[in-house]
């Protein structure tokens, strides 16, 4: 019981008592739409353009997803590089921290005039850009901080390196992995709709705020924003669901 | 006593190529230690007494001299061979049974699944664990996870048990409730003992022989041989006789430690 109260009404209050302060505010400042929406507008919004925001937003979340698997595939194969040689790890980490400044939004048009017409390719490797580097990083170090004894128990009896990345060296990472996945997350949605606002073409709730910034309806784009909330939350949970079962085991009971 | 030997380290020379330049650990090595026997190895702190252990488990191979295991070099890992270390290192995602099973996950054998969960329990038992297999690691104290540590370095049945300070970081009281349990295990399991320590008490209490190493590069100073029999109690250390080996030793602590500060002091 104490359980669900925690993980269940404890957040669904906080987000109540949120909209509550935004509505009051709006309202106690008498802001009109066009300056600040206030939640009390968001329901109509949705409603009207409810076809529209599933299309869109199943356009967005599976653009995000697979820009996240690319993410993973990609992070876990080059951190697992730098994790086992000091040289590569001298090498490459310049260039990924090089890489990483770069501010994604001015990456758009490149990729765009690079990959002309392929939008769901374009969105997908920007939602991947912008979210590999953390899961580089956690791995990377996870690999590389593993105490030497942790190898040496399975090296002694002769274990293959492969072994010992598979029994040890992986399951060890998983805590630092999930860790770094819950910020790709949120990062890959920034992805996914820089791509579909700055090159709009016509898909995605990128797409959507666009079209409510042209047209003027205030409340759309706030709508757009929440359901971005929504998503990110979402998936959030997901890595939450995923971590409990494949690292559950790094989680100590409060005492 | 040469002719039987399971182990034997001779005239090993060892360097370690730092970015500061060469750092010999090792000269002039020698240690013998026979079939069923358990040898100790006592020495000034950072004398390279790991890199001993390293060699003999063939993770390490010497720029010089024989290390030599059943009458043949050492030339790479070999299964024969269980490890423990001070820090217990459990995997904390498997329970305690599973992490001392894992080396039967390893090591060629067919043994079945319920048959390699039963030399677990047996082992656990062993060290005073029972009940406690299907816990995880977090949940076991210092002492507790020292001896699934050593559980697990049994667990394939060994001939060389290689031992390197697996109880430096426990508290006196526990650290001698698991010297017995060492003796227990001895009495149980027929394995070649390699335990690297500090503390001169544990060497005389747990083994054969000790050994003294010089100040790095280190060297072979001392060999005692311990003459009690394998049944031993604490209250053996507390004798006229251990008193005297004790106080050995320890003189041959301070030549060891002298040696090092000559030379870092004719090198300045």
């Amino acid at each position: 019981m104490m359980n669900f109260t925690n993980k269940f009404l404890v957040p669904v209050a906080a987000l109540v008592i949120f909209c509550l302060l935004w509505e009051f505010l709006v309202w106690v400042n008498d802001w009109p739409n066009y300056v600040m929406a206030s939640p009390s507008d968001l329901g109509p919004s949705f409603w009207k353009f409810r076809w529209l925001f599933l299309e869109y937003g199943w356009d967005t979340l599976w653009r995000t997803v697979a820009g996240l698997l690319l993410a993973i595939a990609f992070g876990v194969v080059v951190g697992m590089i730098m994790g086992f040689s000091r040289t590569m790890r001298d090498a490459l980490y310049p260039l990924l921290v090089g890489f990483n400044a770069i501010p994604k939004a001015t990456v758009v048009p490149v990729v765009a005039l690079l990959l002309v017409g392929q939008h769901d390719l374009n969105t997908v490797l920007l939602a991947f850009m912008i979210s590999f580097f953390p899961i580089t990083v956690s791995i990377s170090i996870g690999l590389s901080t593993l105490e030497p004894e942790y190898r040496d128990i399975l090296a002694s009896l002769g274990a293959s390196r492969m072994t010992i990345f598979r029994k040890i060296a992986l399951p060890k990472t998983l805590p630092e992995f999930f860790g770094a996945l819950k910020v790709a997350v949120t990062l890959a949605f920034i992805g996914t709709n820089l791509m579909e606002i700055v090159e709009p073409h016509g898909r995605g709730l990128g797409h959507l705020f666009d079209s409510g910034k042209i047209s003027a309806d205030y409340p759309l784009m706030f709508a757009v924003l929440i359901a971005l909330a929504i998503m990110g939350i979402g998936l959030y949970y997901v890595v939450v669901v995923l971590e409990k079962i494949f690292a559950g085991w790094a989680e100590r009971d409060a005492t | 006593m040469s002719s039987d030997a399971l182990i034997r380290i001779s005239d090993v020379k060892h360097t370690f190529h730092t970015n500061a330049g060469p750092l010999p650990v090792l000269d002039g090595l020698n240690v013998e230690i026979e079939k069923g026997g358990f040898t100790a190895v006592v020495g000034p702190s950072g004398c390279g007494k790991s890199t001993l252990t390293r060699l003999i488990a063939g993770l390490l191979f010497p720029d010089e001299g024989d290390v030599i295991l059943n009458g043949e070099q050492v030339r790479s890992p070999r299964s024969t061979v269980g490890m423990a270390f001070q820090n217990p290192v459990l995997l904390e995602w498997r329970t305690i049974l599973d992490n001392v099973c894992l080396p039967l996950e390893i090591v060629p054998n067919d043994l079945t699944r319920k048959q390699r969960d039963a030399r677990g329990y047996e082992l656990l038992a062993m060290v005073g664990l029972e009940g406690f297999e299907d816990k995880k690691p977090s949940e076991l104290s210092g002492g507790m996870r020292q001896r699934a540590s050593l559980c697990r370095a049994l667990a394939h049945r060994p001939e060389v048990l290689i031992l390197d300070e697996p109880f430096g970081a426990l508290d006196a009281f526990t650290r001698e409730d698991l010297w017995q349990i060492m003796h227990e295990l001895r009495h149980a399991e027929a394995f070649t003992c390699l335990l690297i320590t500090h503390d001169l008490r544990e060497s005389v209490f747990l083994a054969d022989q000790v050994v003294v190493l010089s100040g790095r590069p280190a060297k072979t100073q001392y060999v005692l041989d311990v003459p009690f029999g394998r049944d031993r109690v604490l209250d053996d250390l507390f004798t006229a006789e251990a008193t005297e080996m004790l106080r050995d030793l320890r003189h041959q602590i301070q030549v060891a430690q002298g040696r090092t500060v000559e030379e870092t002091e004719s090198a300045a």
